[in-house]
């Protein structure tokens, strides 16, 4: 009789189902897919930080393959990632825009980036969250890889370090970089 | 692990939520500062009723409405400006979404990817019930026959 298997049919749906949750509760739920992948960047404008003369906006990015990050003094992990910038930018391997998000004040970010030194090839002041909504920031840092045409192609969520770049990103930078 | 901007009001929270669990506090259920409220009223309530359909984004299960986080505040500070530049409720919403996905929206669009959200639910109640009305039915036959 093997309808009397049937029986069995729930536990096993039940333990599926078990196994699914095990595995769906091991993700990270801040890493949110973004909405932005493949989509042009939009349109943003952001004035500069203390100190500096130009601000930061969406037709800075046309042209070539760059990196968006997005940073605070506030962010600890950016604070981990900013040695890794500063060498990208000494070897100039890739340009890289910053978008100095919700400083305390005014002079918070640019004291933070005289200190540690700018990696930055153009900075935005974000005090009202306009440049880091544009991109769907949910956290710092994200890093967003743009190409010559202004497409978002890549996000990146948390600090860049050498293994993640060197594995990872590198490989997508040269990727667009390889593209007409 | 992502950082978030330095709650600002950490404090003022705590003794909101203190306040409020005294049963002294006001509707603890929104977080709207007076000076966000827009001038007009009708604006003030597309926003409210616009707010509470979006999630806050770095605290997942409150709306932009319900949450005092940084990020959840400029959110609704934006979605007060497009009403004021008159986006209307579906275009203030649409703008949102197409930079945080179908993610913001505390109840998820119908359609293919979210199929299953929706019904099934009420399939696997269908497929019990169904389970339940057959076994039921040849257990009363089995009785019947028995009992012949």
């Amino acid at each position: 009789m093997s309808r009397r298997f049937l029986f069995l049919l729930p536990l096993a749906l039940i333990a599926a189902l078990g196994i699914g949750f095990w595995f769906g509760l091991q993700r990270d739920p801040q890493a949110l897919p973004s909405a932005l992948i493949n989509k042009p960047v939009p349109e943003f404008s952001l004035a500069a930080i203390e100190g500096s003369a130009r601000g930061f906006r969406r037709d800075d990015l046309l042209g070539k393959v760059s990196l968006v990050n997005i940073f605070g003094s506030w962010c600890l992990a950016c604070r981990i990632e900013h040695p890794f910038l500063m060498e990208l930018k000494a070897n100039g391997v890739v340009p890289v825009y910053g978008i100095n998000w919700r400083e305390p004040n005014r002079r918070a970010g640019p004291e933070w980036l005289d200190k540690f030194g700018n990696p930055y090839r153009l900075v935005g002041d974000d005090p009202r969250s306009e440049g880091a909504i544009a991109f769907g920031v949910t956290g710092a840092p994200e890093t967003f890889f743009v190409d010559r045409k202004g497409i978002i192609r890549y996000k990146h969520a948390g600090p860049i370090t050498r293994d993640i770049w060197e594995s990872k990103l590198w490989p997508i930078v040269q990727r667009l970089r390889a593209e007409s | 692990m992502a950082d978030r901007p330095a709650p600002a009001r950490r404090i003022l929270v705590l003794l909101t939520v203190l306040a409020g669990l005294a049963g002294l506090g006001p509707d603890p259920a929104h977080a709207v500062l007076p000076e966000e409220v827009l001038a007009n009223p009708a604006h003030e309530a597309r926003a409210r009723a616009i707010s509470k359909e979006l999630r806050c984004v770095v605290c997942q299960n409150q709306s932009i409405d319900d949450s005092d986080a940084d990020l959840a505040r400029d959110l609704r500070v934006l979605v007060r400006q497009r009403i004021v530049e008159g986006d209307s409720d579906d275009e203030v919403i649409a703008y949102v979404v197409s930079r945080y996905g179908d993610f913001v929206l505390l109840r998820p669009p119908v359609k293919g990817a979210t199929l299953v959200l929706w019904i099934g639910p009420v399939a696997i109640v269908l497929i019990g019930l169904l389970a339940m009305i057959s076994y039921f039915r040849r257990a009363g036959r089995e009785a019947e026959s028995a009992g012949r």
